[in-house]
């Protein structure tokens, strides 16, 4: 359960260059709130310090180069890319 | 409690390219420069920029930056400023070759010059045929162009603030810039930049619509804080759309859908193309196309259970063809609209793209505002660039690859302007004696309230509000009434509540401060848009239609001129277009036709 600094600052760092991580990214966040685990929580904030583009590429499923130990954040950011 | 105070020769706010290119310029020739941005650096906006930077290289084909000129005066329907477009035209080939050589990694053609790909627009021979003039590093150049110009900046020493929000500008007695106040979000403290120049290169406010391709973070800051500083904006009645963004979400579905084939259905299943246009059907232009589908769904043929949408059918393509030319369709249907294109038709409405208009500059980015007879007098210290200046090189309708040109070319200028006239020896002028107070004054009543709306219910129905009264379809009537709903919503502004008044990183805070930016963004371009009785490039109206007296609506008598904007007393005053451009014969009139 994250604190609501750090979800705050979660929030703020999930503001993008560019609509489509947005818009997931936003998606995830409200579905989740501030029920991460600490472990998915540092996972969130590796995949979030990627350029836009990367990070795009790793949620849209067309790059598996993620930063070691982020696979589950990964799978849960792709699931919300595909459940509406 | 006294407000820290940073000292900089210059402070740039907005670290996309316009300001990053600005910030360089200044730093190399070893200036002290601070950059302030909400976001890191690379996540600027510019980011998103996939197409490229129009230049006249003529690597693939004849080209001149004359033909280039012609096609950008064409394309602004004679509202762009001449003398602006001549300058950026014949910087162009100039700023493409200073990024390359900066490590910008251009796509190449088999000599290694750089490729250079067609884009709408763009001609040879004053529109005798399409020319290769973008310049691009696949579909990525935006994000590539950012990459350049950080590592450069940081090889320059320039100094950035990442995760500060600027909140308003300083003005001495004389009225010139002198600084600006800050919030650290980290902290939640308020700091006051002192600086002998002041560049805003904050980009668009696309985000007052409610169907936008623009991320989040564009919220006209830099439009809003010149509005509350007693600077007009400028045309901000022109804003471009693109026809086909997913509804309830704005991500684009590229044009080459309906190059491939693809059809705008209306709710009767019919291709309601045909009627408007027999010949080009769904790929008749851009402007065109959305205008159509604005009155599909306003005439109640649009889709959906509110009818408030038209479909892009890609079925008839099979799914082998969408795979292997649009998988990136294929894609956003899943990812954003929850449709298989290959079975189903995907919903889509224009959407907005890009803000023509913004605060008035000079061809060197010097803010410039009417004082006496002269409507372009220089507010001393202070400087514009990118999408939220006006400089006006894009007029009422921009063409594709302009937009990071001039980011690049007006960026180098306004450094360029400040190294020339020496800022490095000048003083710094102090400090008015209650530079913050007016800042702190607008926080304190948000730290204070004890009643009201959340800023993001008025942001919403802002949205809607605009998307409604100011969107791609306009009549003088939804105008009128958008005037009054716009200007209600901006008192509901006034007074917002704010559920957590702790100060580090109060997210609820800051996005109260970009609503007061969403609403100078909004009532601009409402008003400005109502009182311009005609119709020129995106600012296109229902009832002024095509008539022999005034081709497509346009009202060159009247109306050739740029409209400003006053937040104080909601006022507009207007300004000349110039229409002679630094070296050569102005490009005459004519109607715009394709």
């Amino acid at each position: 359960m994250l604190t609501d600094l750090q979800l705050s600052k979660l929030r703020w760092r999930c503001r993008r260059g560019f609509l489509e991580n947005d818009l997931i990214l936003t998606r995830l966040l409200e579905r989740r709130g501030a029920n991460f685990s600490a472990t998915e929580h540092d996972q969130l904030l590796s995949l979030i310090a990627l350029d836009d583009n990367d990070l795009w590429e790793i949620i849209a499923g067309r790059n598996d180069a993620f930063p070691a130990g982020t696979d589950n954040m990964v799978a849960t950011l792709r699931e919300t890319r595909v459940t509406h | 409690m006294a407000l820290a105070v940073h000292k900089y020769d210059a402070v740039v706010i907005g670290a996309g390219g316009a300001g990053m290119r600005c910030s360089l310029q200044l730093a190399r020739a070893g200036l002290r420069v601070a950059v302030l941005s909400k976001v890191f650096p690379t996540r600027s906006h510019t980011v998103a920029a996939q197409g490229g930077i129009g230049a006249s290289l003529g690597n693939m084909e004849e080209d001149n930056w004359h033909y280039h000129f012609y096609d950008t005066v064409k394309g602004s329907d004679w509202l762009g400023d001449q003398d602006a477009i001549e300058f950026m035209c014949r910087e162009a080939p100039k700023v493409v070759y200073e990024l390359e050589h900066m490590g910008m990694p251009f796509d190449r053609n088999p000599d290694g010059t750089i490729y250079q790909r067609p884009f709408g627009g763009h001609s040879a021979k004053y529109g005798e045929k399409p020319v290769p003039r973008a310049c691009a590093a696949a579909d990525r150049t935006g994000h590539a162009m950012l990459h350049t110009l950080y590592q450069q900046n940081v090889k320059s020493n320039t100094t950035f603030f990442v995760e500060w929000m600027a909140l308003d500008i300083i003005r001495d007695a004389d009225g010139d810039a002198v600084g600006v106040t800050a919030l650290e979000m980290e902290t939640g403290e308020v700091s006051i930049f002192h600086a002998k120049c002041v560049l805003f290169a904050t980009g668009g406010a696309g985000r007052i619509f409610a169907a936008s391709t623009n991320a989040f973070i564009n919220t006209g800051d830099g439009l809003g804080m010149a509005a509350r500083a007693g600077i007009p904006l400028e045309d901000m009645e022109f804003w471009q759309f693109h026809p086909t963004g997913v509804h309830n979400a704005g991500v684009l579905l590229t044009e080459g859908c309906r190059g491939e084939g693809a059809i705008l259905r209306n709710k009767q299943g019919e291709r309601f193309m045909e009627r408007y246009a027999p010949k080009l059907k769904d790929l008749a232009p851009r402007d065109f196309i959305s205008r159509c589908m604005d009155q599909e769904i306003k005439e109640g043929r649009g889709c959906g259970p509110n009818g408030d949408y038209i479909e892009l059918d890609l079925t008839h393509l099979g799914g082998e063809t969408i795979m292997k030319r649009l998988p990136s369709v294929h894609e956003i249907g899943k990812n954003f609209a929850n449709v298989d294109v290959i079975k189903q038709a995907i919903p889509v409405v224009p959407t907005i793209h890009y803000q023509m208009g913004g605060i008035p500059t000079s061809i060197h980015g010097q803010v410039v505002v009417p004082k006496g007879d002269n409507p372009s007098s220089v507010v001393n210290g202070l400087y514009a660039i990118g999408e939220c200046s006006c400089v006006s090189v894009h007029g009422a309708n921009r063409l594709g690859t302009n937009s990071l040109l001039d980011l690049l070319v007006f960026g180098r200028a306004a450094g360029n302007h400040l190294i020339e006239t020496a800022l490095s020896s000048k003083a710094f002028k102090p400090l008015p004696a209650n530079a913050a107070d007016f800042s702190l004054s607008r926080i304190a009543k948000l730290d204070n309230s004890t009643s009201g709306e959340y800023p993001q219910d008025v942001a919403n129905d802002l949205r809607k509000a605009m998307q409604l009264h100011a969107g791609v379809f306009r009549t003088q009537k939804t105008m009128d009434e958008g005037v009054v709903k716009v200007l209600a919503i901006a008192e509901r502004a006034e007074s917002l509540a704010l559920k957590d008044k702790s100060k580090v990183f109060n997210t609820a805070r800051i996005e109260a401060l970009e609503v007061a930016n969403l609403m100078e963004s909004a009532k601009a371009t409402m008003v400005s848009a109502a009182a311009r009785k005609e119709s020129r490039g995106a600012h296109t109206v229902d009832d002024y239609g095509d008539t022999e007296a005034h081709p497509l609506g346009r009202n060159d008598d009247e109306w050739l001129k740029h409209t400003l904007w006053f937040s104080e007393g909601n006022r507009l005053a207007y300004k000349p277009v110039n229409m002679k451009p630094l070296t050569v014969d102005s490009i005459p009139l004519a109607k715009r036709t394709f």
